[in-house]
């Protein structure tokens, strides 16, 4: 058996999570495994049903009181205790903030190994293979875990989700144990800036700025241009960020982020080597910048070269055509 | 407060790798290696503490004795300890491994430790893996990727970034810590420091002296291989005044690579 860990947060199931658990259904059909889903929490009746039709034949919901906030301690345990009772070959995270927060102390309590942040799994000889970034993409590693259950975290937005999987399966609610004393440290608020905005892990689209913005002000045409796009959000090099142009929380590259969006814009980015690292494995590049030997033009799918403060506007004049047509 | 802090020599990030296949390994010739960058905040956040609440600041490494320059380099900072706990071999990709010889080395050598810090993860190998995988081994709540920290007698406040938001964590000490960009800005070595760093004896621990058997530092990690990314061609530069390249490319991201 397969498990795959679905992380929710305030009620909703993350994609990332039905994206870890479509990968173990691809992978455990290969190997002959069924996969089950599990939740953990105080109480998980937010639960949307159609976590079946991703590829769980079994949804295991591990209830107590003590696991209304998170917490890694309250999480592992839990996960301990059902990893104890279904023995399962492997088990999949989401490489999400929780995901990465809780898949090491799992292992550890398992004391197992741990494939981090996967963009790629295979099935070699019957056994299973991880393919992660190293050194932020500068390099991949393939690897295998010698021992079992094989755990691994999933980069979000690189694993593609299937779905019509069957409408229904069985849950299974159960009560865990969490010992007095066990939780000495855990989630007391989540705090949001402003609205909802997309982390650059997790967007579609990411409209990205450099040195070439010359200012903060000037990322307020990229926010403005993120706005017209779906699930987009703004991105940064490492030289806007140190400037204190933006935010840290919206660096890409080797000391920020490592993206894999389905666009990358790169405004004003020259393409230092750690932030064409972070960002390489975008599926598409689009480059704008006044230099014409900038090395972000040797990953960029489309190039213009010119003055971005030009080019931004008569962009969005013209997105704005597409989209409404 | 007395403070362990975890660091990892690591190549800098603005490094070009290269690729042995014969040993499945990075090529280090040629390489300038550094405080692994994350590190660098959790050294700073120690020395921070240790200021405004006395104490005592310990960093350690595990790694072969090159990493002795990047213990020195911290001691320059202003820690007041290092130690190397010696291990020959290179990159394992095994964070539980590293987990293993820190956590025996803590209780055996430091146990009565307040906080421990590391970086969030090392810019190399970039499991994220080693603070929590410690915090379980030594029954200790975790708070990673930090960009606040507030101390307050046994009682430890840190705001970590998750997506597109913070998760503010409250946690009881001893605790373990791991460091983002943001947390605070790493200081300099003074030419004090860095003298009064040369007087200094780093030790060297062995696997040996921790009562580490072969077993517990073989690594659960089979590495089948690396390989450079693949390499993405250039694509086509559109022509045109700002406006025409700009309708142009709106066009074919729309129309032909259908991303937007």
């Amino acid at each position: 058996m397969f498990l795959a860990f679905i992380e929710t947060r305030e009620g909703k199931v993350k994609k990332s999570s039905l994206e870890a658990l479509s990968e173990a259904k691809r992978r455990g059909d290969e190997l002959g495994q069924e996969v089950a889903a599990a939740l953990v929490g105080a109480s998980t009746d937010c639960l949307n049903p159609d976590i079946f039709s991703y590829g769980a034949s079994t949804v295991y919901l591990l209830e107590n009181a003590r696991l209304e906030a998170y917490s890694a301690q309250g999480y592992a345990a839990a996960l301990h205790q059902l990893a104890a009772e279904l023995q399962p070959k492997a088990i999949f995270f989401a490489a999400t903030a929780m995901g990465k927060d809780l898949a090491p102390r799992l292992a550890a309590r398992l004391g197992v190994g741990v494939a981090s942040d996967c963009t790629r799994v295979e099935v070699r000889d019957g056994r299973l293979e991880f393919t992660r970034p190293i050194y932020a993409g500068k390099a991949f590693l393939t690897l295998r875990l010698k021992s079992s259950p094989g755990l691994a975290t999933l980069r979000p937005n690189v694993f593609p989700l299937i779905e019509g999987q069957g409408k229904s399966g069985q849950m299974v609610r159960k009560e865990v144990a969490v010992a007095d004393g066990l939780i000495k440290g855990s989630v007391a608020e989540i705090l949001r800036e402003k609205g909802e905005e997309l982390d650059v892990t997790e967007a579609d689209v990411i409209v990205s700025g450099g040195r070439g913005m010359k200012g903060p002000e000037n990322f307020a045409l990229l926010k403005e241009l993120s706005a017209m796009i779906p699930r987009s959000t703004v991105g940064a090099s490492r030289s806007a960020v140190d400037s204190g142009w933006i935010g840290h929380q919206s660096q890409v590259g080797q000391t920020g982020k490592t993206v894999s969006p389905s666009l990358y814009l790169a405004f004003g980015i020259s393409g230092a080597i750690q932030h064409l690292a972070g960002m390489s494995s975008s599926k598409f590049i689009v480059a704008v910048n006044k230099d014409p030997e900038a090395p972000i033009f040797k990953v960029a799918d489309y190039g213009i070269v010119g003055d971005l403060f030009q080019v931004i506007p008569a962009f969005k004049e013209a997105l704005k055509k597409v989209l409404s047509e | 407060m007395n403070i362990l802090v975890f660091v990892k020599r690591v190549p800098d990030t603005e490094s070009k790798i290269r690729i042995d296949r014969e040993t499945r390994a990075i090529m280090e010739d040629g390489l300038n290696f550094i405080v692994s960058p994350n590190d660098e905040y959790a050294v700073e956040e120690a020395l921070r503490l240790k200021e405004a609440k006395g104490g005592q600041v310990t960093v350690i490494s595990v790694g072969t004795e090159e990493s002795l320059i990047i213990l020195k380099k911290c001691l320059a900072m202003g820690a007041d300890e290092a130690v190397l706990i010696k291990d020959d071999l290179k990159e394992a990709y095994d964070g539980l491994r590293i987990s293993k010889i820190l956590a025996r080395a803590v209780e055996k050598k430091y146990p009565g430790f307040d906080l421990l810090l590391f970086g969030k993860q090392s810019v190399g190998a970039d499991n994220a893996q080693v603070p929590s995988a410690v915090a379980e081994l030594l029954g200790l709540p975790q708070a990673n990727v930090v960009t606040k920290l507030e101390v307050e007698g046994n009682q430890g406040t840190a705001y970590r970034e998750i997506e597109g938001a913070m998760e503010k964590v409250v946690f009881s000490l001893p605790a373990v810590v791991s460091a983002q960009k943001g947390l605070n800005e790493p200081r300099y070595e003074t030419l004090k420091g860095i003298m009064a760093a040369k007087k200094k004896v780093i030790p060297i621990l062995s696997f040996e002296e921790l009562g580490l058997s072969q077993e517990d530092t073989a690594a659960r990690v089979e590495v089948i291989g690396i390989e450079m990314p693949p390499a993405r061609q250039a694509g086509r530069i559109i022509p045109g005044t700002p406006e025409e390249a700009a309708r142009e490319l709106a066009r074919l991201l729309h129309s032909e690579a259908k991303v937007i």
